[in-house]
């Protein structure tokens, strides 16, 4: 038995049928989209009830994603921290390098089922992009990524990654040019073709139910770390790390792990220059707000502008957080802890050295959460952290943080 | 009686004008639309993120935040308007941050002060009700609720459940200030619209010539223009109300006078 129990006092039975998880989440939208908001919804309980929708998503996840992801002892980085045993789930592993893949393949089986036949996303650093460009692909959609124009000249890579792929990329030109304008461009966009196309969200946020179907397609990270943690020490974690921008890879992990009262949680979110400048942490640097269909907290000033988010991690780079980590924010369930730029450059470096394993910058801010916790905890502890990516996109911009010319 | 019973028992379709607070000279330009003959004037909040906007609009917020308009500023200048014309609906357009952020109850409270009779949320649609909802209809300030291509007649007594001044119909599916909706589309969305309920529907989005506006006007209880006026402020910044006024007059004439000609 290794499924998580759901108790009569569950937290994971939320959101309520409004879509809101306690004060947060909702569906803020224009009257032109709610309708096909309710439509959505109506399609995913379905989709839920339908063992032959599962069954194509499982069957997706093994053998074209490749899952399950290996749940790896970090021996080196553990005995160099000299306190608790660090494992990682390996989502950089997967197929197109993260996690994000999970949730595209599950979102255009919806799709499909829908009878949508154009698929659009946003992308800041290109990774949901390129996840998304790729099961458009593979599904024969024609597919259209909205990406902020700052965002466009620093990704290069990704860009034509998904052009290779058959997408079009939309440089988006208004507000800072980057994810939450390329997300309301996408929106826009969206507004204007809701007869034929089919938004595919790339985080646990935006207007219900897409933080709880974006949560249910990640969920598959927690469920398989809940096995292997199960197979290799006979018991379950101490605590779990990962990073949180909109926040996706650290929901699916945690999700399944919210009723454990014994497992601490923690979510790392992106500090970068430091609470105190320029910085990307919604919950310990915003409150909350209403942005992109939900409610939740938003970095903003104080007649709701919202202010522009900054960490080196592009994937981190959003004013807002999903609802869902709000509400486990406000109840106490989850901890959340700001990581800086440079604890995250340092954590790259450490845990690429150590262990062989090159992370995405979002990922190292969550190693280097790890780095910090670990020592003070004993050894019979255990500590599993999301490695959510891989870092191969981000050596252009570790190199420019290095001060070394490529 | 209301400032918009008032305005909508006129024999004439009304004339709804939009600008955004914050760009160009704002009081000049609201007088402009005023003697220039608009009916109902909406006054938009600037958002960092104005999802349903087009370029022409999103650009007017831009602007408008640049030079540092803030929500308090936005209130004087309502008040201001209020003082020099008492007698013309006012109503505050924009998203739901700016408007929730200290509050439903505050934000209908300084409505109420600053003689506002009516409010558009963008992002508030009726499932989202309590954020504003309640707050307003207890000041006394009328929630105006926006109806669209994609609202069926299911869903129609739900979006009406609560609405008060006046029907936003929204003819396209899409952002403001981009395509016009076919006549026809209209045509058959009022009807739908009147039948279902008492309130006037006044037409919007897309409307950008007086030619445009007459046509909607034979069938409309009002229409919407507010995409052309911000080209024309955005052309001539401080020194656009000559030309708002003079864009308002063929619009006012077309719209006016269009049942007569249809008659």
């Amino acid at each position: 038995m290794t499924d998580a129990p759901t108790l009569p006092n569950s937290l994971r039975t939320g959101p309520d049928e409004r879509g809101h998880f306690g004060q947060f989440g909702g569906r803020y939208v224009a009257e032109t989209l709610m309708p096909l908001i309710l439509d959505l919804e109506h399609h995913y309980r379905a989709a839920q009830a339908d063992p032959a929708f599962k069954a194509e998503f499982d069957y997706l996840l093994t053998n074209y994603v490749g899952r399950p992801s290996p749940l790896w002892f970090a021996q080196r980085l553990t005995e160099h921290l000299g306190g608790a045993k660090i494992y990682l789930k390996r989502e950089d592993l997967n197929h197109t390098g993260a996690h994000k893949i999970n949730n595209c393949i599950g979102q255009i089986l919806l799709a499909k089922r829908m009878g949508k036949t154009k698929i659009i996303a946003e992308t800041g650093a290109g990774q949901h992009g390129v996840a998304t460009a790729t099961v458009a692909a593979l599904f024969g959609l024609p597919c259209t990524i909205f990406m902020g124009a700052v965002d466009v000249a620093r990704q290069q890579p990704n860009v034509f990654r998904m052009k290779l792929l058959g997408a079009e990329v939309v440089a988006v030109e208004s507000g800072a040019k980057t994810l939450k304008d390329a997300m309301n461009e996408a929106l826009r966009h969206w507004v204007a073709n809701v007869h034929d196309t089919f938004y595919i969200i790339g985080t646990v946020a935006g207007p219900h139910p897409y933080p709880e179907l974006v949560r249910d397609f990640q969920s598959v990270i927690g469920d398989e770390a809940r096995t292997q943690i199960l197979q290799a020490e006979g018991r379950l974690p101490d605590m779990l790390i990962a990073p949180v921008g909109g926040g996706s890879n650290a929901i699916g992990l945690f999700h399944p792990f919210l009723d454990d009262a014994d497992v601490e949680i923690v979510g790392v979110e992106a500090a970068g220059e430091g609470l105190d400048g320029k910085h990307a942490a919604s919950l310990a640097g915003g409150k909350p707000g209403i942005l992109h269909g939900n409610k939740t907290y938003l970095l903003q000033d104080n007649d709701g502008q919202i202010t522009e988010a900054h960490s080196i991690s592009a994937g981190l780079d959003y004013p807002g957080i999903g609802p869902e980590h709000s509400w486990l924010h406000d109840i106490g369930r989850v901890r959340y802890e700001p990581v800086t730029d440079d604890e995250a450059l340092a954590s790259f470096q450490k845990l690429t050295k150590l262990e062989g394993i090159i992370p995405a910058l979002e990922s190292a801010h969550a190693i280097a959460a790890a780095e910090r916790i670990a020592p003070t905890l004993g050894k019979d502890k255990i500590i599993i952290v999301n490695c959510s990516g891989r870092g191969d996109k981000d050596i252009f911009t570790v190199a420019e943080a290095l001060g070394v010319k490529l | 009686m209301t400032r918009f019973a008032a305005t909508f028992a006129k024999p004439h379709p009304a004339l709804v004008a939009f600008i955004t607070g914050g760009d160009g000279d704002t009081a000049a330009n609201l007088d402009a639309l005023v003697a220039g003959g608009a009916d109902v004037i909406e006054l938009g909040m600037p958002f960092t993120d104005p999802m349903a906007d087009g370029p022409a609009i999103q650009q007017a917020n831009l602007r408008s935040l640049a030079k540092g308009t803030t929500t308090a500023d936005i209130f004087g200048q309502a008040a201001a308007f209020r003082q020099r014309h008492p007698d013309t609906p006012l109503v505050l357009m924009g998203y739901a941050n700016p408007m929730t952020i200290r509050g439903g109850d505050w934000f209908a409270a300084e409505c109420a002060k600053s003689g506002v009779d009516g409010v558009i949320c963008v992002d508030v649609p009726a499932e989202e009700d309590p954020e504003l909802g309640p707050a307003l209809r207890a000041a006394g300030i009328d929630l105006i609720r926006l109806a669209t291509p994609t609202t069926d007649t299911a869903r129609l007594p739900a979006v009406l459940d609560g609405a008060g001044g006046f029907l936003y119909y929204v003819s396209v599916a899409g952002i403001t200030g981009q395509q016009q909706a076919a006549q026809a589309s209209i045509d058959e969305a009022v009807a739908r619209l009147k039948a279902a309920t008492d309130l006037p529907v006044a037409v919007g989005f897309g409307v950008r010539t007086p030619e445009q506006a007459a046509q909607i006007a034979r069938v409309a209880d009002g229409v919407v223009v507010g995409s052309a006026f911000i080209d024309i402020i955005a052309e001539h910044g401080d020194a656009a109300a000559p030309h708002v006024e003079a864009f308002t007059r063929t619009l006012a004439d077309a719209i006016h006078s269009a049942k007569e000609i249809a008659a």
